[in-house]
């Protein structure tokens, strides 16, 4: 045979392979459609969105927004979802923080804070996180009740019913309004190139002086600008109570994440040539001036991939909250399906929500890796 | 090597030098130390010292320290859920058997496909005919009986077993010249990947048997370990990838120009080397996958943390879950912190290998 009949056999042949692998795929899916049509109609289901506008009738431990045990499942699912979202971005940020000071100290020349680092991400890598929610949780509800709560100072109280705190007493709107100002000036500032101390300093400026006008103006006359929980009778009133649930999910889902991040973090900074330090060090550069000036920033476009997928890792792990019924997309989603039998669909919301949310994780970090990337020269 | 060994052994001096550099380093280095001679104090005083240790005198427990009489009664379930009581020795051959496959696989001699597929099939053989028992003559224990620690590591070694090949395929065909093929390998890749395992192993055990007629639903457990092969398969595929890509070009082509196969160059050029360098990834994976089987008591499997659940859910015991608790946890943490040094382990001596 020549060449050519050879390499149109072996053309065939990756057509008809092809081909096949296309033709075994539609198989599965339509005999799965038709199976599914056969064990839903023994059932008595209907399949189809329309139970999204019915009633749930049931109750859960947590949501940011308004809600009434006759929600539609719409409305519930969006709970959920914005559960999850709002749990998913709270622990990524306190990881992140976490992770890059202890990944830092793990880095770090003095021993004690080297070991202790160890320790921290030794422990904490090497349990599994469901476990550690189990343990945290137990822990929790086992706490005193309100009346014997443990107090920091009569300001903030732990007991079994969660943790409670001073609030500012503003509106959630004015509140959000708040926030977003306060990271668009940051965004601003960051891109005028302005240094981090100096953009944390004057944020914490501006935070003081927004929270000063939002009170004098929004608090009605009469009542505290901040509002403090206080024991009335058998529970807490006033300031904002975090439930057992959520404070153990942010509890252990930052201990594990900030463990995982701490080791990418060290990873990142021990790749760093050693040479530049030792060029910092004969430009007679402080310590921490060759850590904010030269590691971290050559660190960080090491760092950045992983993180990314440490962050992703995080939005899923908030899957675990089910096991201690902290009521994120998943438990939602798993409680409407015992209740109304729309697994299909409901599974179908669940995968499509967390692609959606691990989609825009992905571009985030993609865009971040382009921003930070060193110019070519 | 004589060398690694020297600059090994602890430098008292850069030690010293290192911990009282400023007056700030020895402010640090007194109060952390302090600090973590004040917790491993507590924990031994807590876990040792006070602690009550034998079933026989639990009126004793509950006075500030450690009541372990809790494990001396209840780690018959805690280790094997609701196997048969006369029976726990097959259980606990069962476990040796899969502990000691994980560590025999952990010497370079056994780092063959031939030896190393005939280690963990033998491995899981064992397990499975003593804890089935029937192919045995003994007493037949079916799946549903299985517990405690014995179905943490069943899962473990049936993920890996299955998972290993799918993800070797699953990588092969993502580098395939075919589109279609490809593209199938990716899409099954990333849609995986980002989803979380539990709604993976949600799917398996609850979605499934709506889209599959009832003559192929087979039993959950099969079902679940099925979804988390696949899950694993993706992340191991992930990671042969970066195997491949570390191979030149040149390595194929010298192959098809001696006039080797494509699965004559694969299996004896190209895989050696791809498992080699991937192999420290491989290792985390593994000891990744063995962390995430705890996820099952979600979807109601009796594993060691369902069966710990248990141990203090009723009356006596309930007030000592931190015991049990802390108890599954280091059981944990010694499989996963060692295996764990081993890869890290793996890793620096591959550095050491490529200077």
């Amino acid at each position: 045979m020549d060449a050519s009949a050879l390499k149109a056999r072996a053309n065939r042949r990756k057509l008809i392979i092809q081909s096949a692998l296309i033709v075994f795929s539609a198989l599965i899916i339509i005999s799965a459609i038709q199976s599914a049509q056969v064990n839903l109609n023994a059932l008595g289901l209907a399949s189809g969105f329309g139970f999204l506008e019915r009633s749930t009738g049931w109750s859960y431990s947590f949501s940011l927004i308004d809600r009434d045990i006759n929600d539609s499942y719409a409305r519930t699912l969006t709970i959920g979802f914005l559960n999850t979202v709002f749990l998913g971005l709270l622990t990524i940020v306190l990881s992140t923080i976490f992770g890059f000071l202890i990944g830092t100290f793990r880095d770090a020349r003095n021993p004690a804070l080297k070991t202790a680092a160890t320790v921290y991400i030794q422990t904490f890598r090497n349990i599994p996180l469901i476990l550690q929610g189990i343990f945290w949780y137990a822990i929790v509800i086992h706490l005193p009740g309100p009346r014997q709560a443990m107090s920091l100072g009569d300001a903030i109280f732990l007991s079994n019913r969660g943790l409670m705190i001073p609030l500012l007493n503003v509106s959630l709107t004015v509140a959000l309004v708040m926030v977003l100002v306060l990271i668009a000036a940051a965004f601003l500032m960051a891109r005028m190139k302005i240094s981090v101390i100096k953009i944390v300093l004057a944020l914490i400026g501006l935070g003081f002086f927004m929270v000063l006008i939002a009170t004098g103006l929004t608090v009605p006359a009469g009542e505290s600008a901040i509002s403090w929980p206080e024991l009335k009778g058998l529970r807490f009133v006033g300031g904002l109570t975090i439930s057992p649930e959520l404070l153990v999910m942010i509890i252990a889902i930052t201990l594990y994440g900030s463990a995982y991040i701490a080791e990418v973090v060290r990873g990142g900074l021990a790749e760093v040539p050693k040479g530049l330090i030792e060029a910092g060090e004969a430009l007679g550069l402080t310590q921490r001036a060759i850590w904010a000036r030269i590691k971290m920033p050559m660190a960080l476009r090491t760092i950045i991939p992983p993180l990314g997928n440490q962050w992703i890792f995080i939005m899923k792990a908030t899957t675990i909250g089910v096991a201690i019924g902290f009521s994120d997309l998943f438990y939602i989603v798993s409680t409407s399906i015992t209740q109304s039998g729309q697994t299909l669909e409901l599974i179908a919301i669940l995968m499509g929500a967390f692609l959606l949310v691990n989609f825009s994780i992905a571009q985030f970090i993609n865009w971040l890796n382009e921003s930070l990337k060193l110019k070519a020269h | 090597m004589a060398d690694a060994m020297v600059s090994k052994k602890f430098d008292w001096q850069r030690f010293r030098r290192r911990s009282f550099a400023s007056p700030t380093d020895s402010v640090i280095t007194v109060i952390v130390f302090a600090g973590l001679a004040w917790l491993v104090w507590q924990a031994l005083n807590w876990g040792i010292l006070n602690a009550v240790w034998s079933a026989d005198d639990v009126e004793q427990c509950g006075h500030g320290g450690a009541c372990w009489s809790v494990i001396d009664a209840r780690h018959r379930l805690i280790l094997f859920g609701l196997y048969p009581y006369d029976e726990h020795w097959r259980s606990t051959l069962a476990c040796l058997s899969i502990i000691g496959t994980v560590v025999i696989s952990c010497f370079p001699w056994t780092w063959t496909a031939k030896r190393l597929s005939t280690i963990w099939i033998a491995g899981f053989a064992i397990y499975y005919l003593l804890m089935e028992g029937s192919l045995l003559g003994l007493p037949q224990v079916t799946t549903d009986q299985w517990g405690g620690l014995a179905l943490t590591l069943f899962l473990f070694s049936s993920v890996v077993l299955i998972g290993m090949p799918m993800g070797l395929g699953l990588a092969l065909m993502r580098r395939s010249e075919m589109p279609v093929v490809r593209g199938f390998a990716s899409l099954v890749i990333d849609l995986i990947r980002s989803l979380p395992l539990l709604t993976t192993l949600f799917t398996a055990a609850v979605v499934i048997p709506i889209l599959l007629p009832s003559w192929l639903e087979g039993d959950k457990i099969w079902r679940v370990i099925i979804a988390f092969g696949l899950f694993f398969a993706c992340y191991q595929a992930e990671v042969l990838r970066g195997g491949f890509q570390a191979i030149p070009k040149g390595q194929f082509e010298a192959g098809k120009a001696l006039g080797l196969t494509y699965w004559q160059i694969l299996g004896r050029i190209v895989l050696p080397q791809v498992f080699r360098h991937a192999l420290p990834a491989t290792v985390n994976n593994v000891v990744v996958t063995f962390k995430e089987t705890a996820i099952v008591i979600i979807i109601g499997f009796f594993d060691i943390l369902a069966s710990a659940n248990a141990a203090f859910g009723t009356g006596e015991w309930a007030p000592y879950y931190i015991e049990v608790l802390a108890f599954v946890a280091a059981i944990y943490w010694v499989f996963l912190f060692g295996l764990g040094q081993y890869g890290e382990y793996l890793k620096r001596r591959m550095k050491v290998a490529e200077r």
